[in-house]
């Protein structure tokens, strides 16, 4: 067979020599061995304070994405929901009334949006399906819970913040992976 | 009363009392920790005497070593009620007269006729380790080594009864 | 004769005196031994390439004392089926018999405060080491009685294991101490001392018996690669398995303890202890004497970090010894090689005594 590494070794079965038998050399080189480690770089992330940067394709937590005048792009057309293997999604349609043009960009829109985190696998087909770019997966991940109910996020808490009003926090939500609103 | 007698007095009672112990409790284990206390105490008799060497020997060897071979064998034996033997009643006699001829011995060879070349306290110089070496290699250098040579004799029969089996 | 102290009336002051030695002693024994615990983490994460517990305090220097809030807050079991009284004796055992060696421990030479030559030992007896070694003989039985009383017949196997290491390790210890003996000509740890300020660290008279009592030593503290008794993860836990909560802790930092005084031990015995540096008059420096007496405790103290520094390091090197392995080693190797080691020492010894035998 061919060796994967130059590494490999034949085990060796025959008596141990007088020196081998003393064991005080072999303790020696091991020895000598962990003490250099005390010099090498330390490979730890001191977690809270710092964090791994994710990787460019990172699939976190969804977004739901606001135009430039902060009004909601889901239309609630189900193209998501419908993509969705582990079917975590789930939504009510509603009817823009008049005077709700500056909350709603199309006339129809999501009443209600529920994505189940325990659920969702996390592979994205939401965000390619989505015909408006209304949903995006971003950089965060689900935080630790007690209960069940915790994991199922609503439209509130999936809503990137206004980019009108609260003009960092939409920055800060939206990060490098959502696309930045355009009008079509 | 001073220092000496106080310490002196709370050493007997305590291993009075912890020689009573051993021989009263019903549980081997406890019997072997009292002896344990006995033998610290007699070793703080010692001490008084001025024999360190001897104190600090009783305590390695009796204490250190022989009565943790002791433990060793009692707590690996299943001590229950159940498998516990019935006492012959004329072994329990014999082993009291038996002990009590001892005690007999022991009480006249402490009536000497003067008592005090024995309770001197703090005085004595024998128990020091140069003094007790250099006793040991001269006045009594034959015991010494027939000593030796049983204990040499305990050792190969210790091994002959172990390597029995193979 | 310090016991003929008994006989005439109690020098209070020197009561006094004694009395604080012994509460400083024992809380540099104590407050060092918390530390090391710390140090065995920190020391451990870096020879694996990690932190350590860095969180609390800077560095993580409150972590020992983290770690005993929660040994206290722990539920105390005690199991129903468990002999109650020698289960409690068992861990108070184990501390006792870790923490009387420091009595006869040289420290430092003498302070001088006032008119009064404050020697910094507790305790100057002439059978010193002997004592030290009455002392880890009793070490036993906290071993002994706490796997006995535990009513668990695995306790009790491992409470076996570790007492049978122990008398095994003690034979050879001793061996190699009769050699050293023999060189220093006196059982007093002191004169062991001092008798080195001339002549030299016995190290270097006693190369083989400092190495065979440094593996007895570490047979003797349960520490790897003798941690039989303790064996977590392929020997069941040991003889401590069914205690919780600070019982638990007592052992554990008894083992500490055990390994602080055996440093010390280890350097007082053949580096030194608190000679400064080999082959140098310490004396013609100059300096006050105190200040010498001070320096010297720093360098018994410097030997000793270095030690269990040892320890550790070691810990984190070696893997366990399998039980026969350690058996074969602590009777077919060591004992024999001490027996050697104190024929040739006692001939040469002779030989520097009296000449070649006509």
């Amino acid at each position: 067979m061919q060796p994967l590494t130059n590494r490999s070794k034949q085990v060796d079965r025959s008596p141990m020599t007088f020196s081998e038998k003393l064991y005080l050399p072999s303790i020696a080189k091991g020895m000598a061995i962990t003490f250099s480690h005390l010099f090498k770089k330390r490979p730890t992330i001191q977690y809270p304070e710092q964090t791994r940067p994710f990787s460019q394709v990172f699939r976190g937590l969804h977004v739901l994405n606001r135009d430039e005048e902060g009004r909601e792009r889901c239309t609630a057309c189900g193209l998501c929901a419908v993509a969705c293997p582990a079917e975590a999604i789930t939504m009510e349609a509603a009817e823009r009334q008049d005077g709700e043009e500056n909350l709603y960009r199309e006339e129809k829109y999501a009443a209600k949006y529920e994505i189940n985190m325990l659920r969702c696998i996390f592979c994205g087909l939401c965000e390619e399906a989505c015909p408006k770019d209304a949903i995006y997966l971003s950089e965060t991940f689900a935080p630790a819970n007690f209960n069940r109910q915790g994991f199922i996020y609503n439209k509130q808490e999936l809503l990137i913040p206004n980019p009108v009003t609260e003009k960092e926090a939409y920055e800060k939500a939206a990060g490098g992976r959502v696309r930045k609103p355009v009008n079509e | 009363m001073n220092t000496f007698q106080i310490t002196f007095w709370f050493l007997s009672a305590l291993a009075v009392f912890s020689s009573l112990m051993v021989i009263t409790r019903k549980n081997p284990v406890y019997s072997v920790l009292f002896l344990i206390i006995t033998f610290f105490a007699i070793s703080g008799h010692y001490i008084l005497m001025n024999a360190q060497f001897l104190a600090i020997v009783n305590i390695i060897v009796y204490a250190g070593a022989i009565m943790v071979l002791f433990l060793f064998v009692l707590m690996l034996m299943n001590l229950n009620k159940e498998s516990e033997q019935q006492k012959n009643k004329y072994l329990l006699w014999s082993s009291g007269i038996a002990g009590g001829m001892l005690m007999i011995v022991l009480i006249a060879a402490l009536d000497t006729p003067d008592p005090a070349i024995i309770t001197k306290p703090g005085t004595g110089e024998i128990g020091l380790i140069k003094n007790l070496g250099t006793k040991l290699f001269t006045d009594y250098v034959v015991p010494f080594e027939i000593s030796s040579i049983l204990f040499l004799s305990a050792m190969v029969g210790a091994v002959v009864i172990g390597k029995k089996g193979d | 004769m310090t016991f003929s102290l008994l006989a005439i009336t109690l020098d209070w002051a020197l009561v006094l005196e004694k009395f604080l030695l012994i509460l400083v002693v024992v809380s540099i024994s104590l407050g060092f031994a918390m530390y090391s615990t710390y140090a065995e983490r920190k020391v451990a994460g870096f020879l694996q390439d990690r932190l350590g517990p860095n969180r609390f305090g800077w560095f993580g220097l409150l972590q020992p004392v983290a770690d005993a809030i929660k040994l206290f807050a722990k539920e105390d079991i005690i199991p129903n089926k468990a002999n109650k009284v020698l289960f409690v004796l068992g861990p108070g055992l184990a501390m006792l018999a870790a923490l009387m060696t420091s009595a006869v421990i040289p420290w430092g030479d003498t302070l001088t405060i006032g008119d009064r030559a404050v020697s910094l030992q507790i305790a100057d007896i002439n059978i010193g080491m002997l004592y030290v070694f009455a002392v880890v003989a009793l070490g036993v039985y906290g071993v002994m009685i706490g796997g006995w009383s535990s009513n668990n017949k695995f306790s009790l196997l491992a409470a076996i294991r570790g007492a049978s290491q122990n008398i095994s390790y003690e034979l050879a210890m001793g061996l190699s101490i009769i050699a050293l003996v023999f060189v220093t000509g006196s059982l007093s740890l002191k004169d062991i001392v001092v008798s080195q300020q001339t002549i030299g660290w016995n190290f270097f008279l006693q190369p083989l018996g400092f190495l065979l009592f440094m593996i007895c030593a570490f047979a003797e503290c349960n520490r790897t690669p003798f941690d039989l008794p303790e064996a977590e993860n392929e020997l069941n836990f040991g003889y401590h398995q069914e205690y919780s909560s600070m019982k638990l802790g007592f052992y554990l930092f008894a083992e500490y303890i055990n390994m602080f005084i055996s440093s010390v031990i280890m350097s007082t015995l053949y580096f030194g202890g608190y000679d400064i540096l080999p082959f140098v008059d310490e004396t013609k420096w100059g300096l006050d004497p105190n200040v010498l007496t001070l320096l010297g405790f720093g360098a018994l103290m410097i030997k000793t970090v270095f030690f269990v520094f040892f320890f550790m390091w070691v810990r984190w090197t070696i893997p366990r010894f399998r039980y026969d392995q350690l058996m074969n080693l602590g009777w077919k190797k060591l004992i024999p090689l001490a027996l050697i080691n104190m024929l040739i020492t006692a001939a040469v010894v002779l030989y520097l005594q009296n000449g070649w035998p006509k």
